[in-house]
């Protein structure tokens, strides 16, 4: 009499379909679940949405303003300027040798005519400048170096001020330095915040599994009597606030798009003034998917200890 | 199928529920369990199931000894005992089709497999016009048979119930009792917790009487 109604499912791979077979039954009993309440779904959702985007944005704020910083891309430059009466021979000679010493390193020469073209059409002073009767720009090496810890910065450029031929170094550690800071700190922030929000969803996403949990209650309690595992009473709320978590992530990223097209417009108008072509920076593909994959898993875990402690609370 | 040996049971700051019982359901045998109420009858249906354990003794249901299971092990042991309860335990949100089928859901059933059993166990119950709709339309009695398909549809190989006629008239129960001794003639081990000494009279079976948690065993 039992032997026959265990045959059924005692085969691994017959129990591996089971398993299967219930985890498809139960996605689409949640996704019916979120139909069927999308008003509370659709106010966790935002409430998770605006928990996440808070410091997305910080992140892009910070993204952005170290890009804004033109070509500099993190890494101060020394810029060596040649006596006047320096050739552009000798001193792309010199920008060899100086890069010869450390090959890892950009090492380039500007001659005095590029010099002017470029700063004629950064400044917008080409008309002021037309007007002088000779370059008065000398020639320049500019070099990027790979070791920007401020203390080696300082050592580099007092051994560029003693080669012949250069008049001045100049490299504004100070300025480096601060901006290094607040890039520092920006990130710190970053951290904290997401950390301190991220503690917000488990809490949001417990609270309201909770409530899910009190409300099937008597099902759990039968679903127990007649066998079934704790992965099985689990299962549902998991996919649950795997729901949760990444309906919040959308949420973020639509407020996201939002925001940075409400925004383009302006910055664009802004970075025209500037005669600069920058164009707000949005959240990369791997971005976007570390934030949903962050989300989904959170809404997991919150879940879990939810459904973990009733359980508990049911077992003693 | 069942045996307690030396069992007792003692609630955190209470009395003995049950003390220094000892008593053997054999494979295939049908008893009823009586005794005033507080006498440890539902005590002990729970030590069946696991949902306690002995303070003392040992309790075996199909050779395992249960007090000594991991948590982890419980569900399946209670995969091959069918309960029956009082308070039916239906859930009501749910089709009678759904309630039935739900140990067959948890044991991992194909769905073509569940609808043939399910239809197979509400047609034993006389229920199988009955499948679609929700428990709260349908009576006392009805919502009881609806419990006992639920509880037989896995073909465990014990029936628990616990009262399982404490709200129906007369007929009714007799009616529920013949079911059981149905499910018994087919082979099935069971173990019915009742104070209904009118109805077990006329069954005219075994009986294991609890008295302030001590046994009195008749026959």
């Amino acid at each position: 009499m039992t032997s026959g109604a265990r045959a059924a499912v005692t085969r691994p791979r017959d129990r591996f379909r089971a398993w299967m077979a219930n985890h498809r039954r139960v996605l689409g009993e949640t996704l019916v679940g979120f139909r069927r309440d999308w008003g509370t779904s659709l106010m966790t959702w935002l409430v998770l949405g605006i928990a996440l985007v808070l410091p997305l944005f910080l992140y892009l704020l910070l993204m952005n303003a170290a890009s804004i910083s033109g070509g500099f891309e993190g890494k101060p430059r020394i810029s060596l300027y040649l006596d006047s009466g320096y050739s552009a021979q000798s001193g792309k000679a010199l920008a060899q040798r100086l890069a010869d010493g450390n090959p890892a390193e950009l090492v380039v020469y500007i001659s005095p005519e590029e010099a002017l073209a470029e700063f004629q059409s950064r400044s917008g002073f080409g008309d002021v400048l037309n007007s002088l009767p000779s370059n008065p720009l000398p020639g320049l090496i500019e070099v990027t170096p790979s070791d920007i810890e401020p203390g080696a910065l300082r050592r580099r450029a007092s051994e560029y001020e003693s080669l012949p031929g250069v008049s001045m170094v100049v490299m504004d550690v100070a300025w480096i330095e601060r901006l290094f800071a607040l890039l520092s700190l920006g990130e710190r922030l970053v951290v904290a915040l997401s950390l301190v929000l991220a503690v917000g969803m488990l809490l949001v996403i417990g609270n309201t599994i909770r409530l899910a949990i009190e409300n099937r209650r008597a099902e759990i309690e039968v679903v127990k009597l007649v066998g079934g595992t704790d992965g099985f009473v689990r299962r549902p709320f998991l996919y649950m606030g795997l729901g949760y978590g990444l309906g919040g992530a959308l949420t973020a990223w639509l407020l996201v798009q939002i925001s940075l097209w409400f925004l383009r417009g302006p910055v664009e108008l802004l970075a025209q003034s500037y005669q600069n072509a920058y164009s707000l920076q949005g959240l990369g593909v791997i971005e976007t998917l570390g934030v949903f994959v962050a989300s989904g898993l959170l809404g997991i875990i919150g879940a879990a200890l939810a459904v973990n402690k009733h359980l508990r609370e049911m077992d003693s | 199928m069942i045996r307690f040996d030396q069992v007792s049971k003692r609630y955190p700051g209470g009395k003995d529920a049950l003390s220094r019982v000892s008593f053997e359901l054999a494979d295939g045998e049908i008893a009823f369990l009586t005794g005033h109420s507080g006498a440890g009858k539902s005590t002990l249906m729970k030590l069946v199931i696991v949902m306690e354990r002995a303070s003392q003794g040992q309790v075996f249901v199909n050779g395992m000894n249960v007090n000594r299971v991991r948590s982890g092990q419980i569900p399946a042991i209670r995969r091959n005992i069918g309960v029956v309860f009082q308070n039916h335990q239906l859930l009501f949100d749910r089709t009678v089709f759904d309630n039935v089928s739900l140990p067959l859901l948890i044991a991992g059933f194909q769905h073509r497999e569940i609808g043939r059993r399910v239809r197979a166990a509400l047609s034993k119950v006389g229920l199988a016009d009955k499948e679609r709709v929700l428990p709260i339309t349908l009576s006392g009695g009805e919502q009881q048979r609806v419990g006992i398909a639920r509880a037989v549809v896995n073909r465990p190989a014990l029936l628990l119930a616990d009262e399982p006629t404490g709200n129906l008239d007369p007929a009714l129960s007799q009616e529920i009792m013949n079911l059981f001794d149905q499910f018994n003639q087919v082979g099935v081990s069971v173990l019915i917790a009742t104070h209904d000494l009118d109805l077990v009279a006329r069954m005219g079976k075994r009986q294991i009487v609890l008295h302030d948690g001590r046994l009195q065993e008749g026959v």
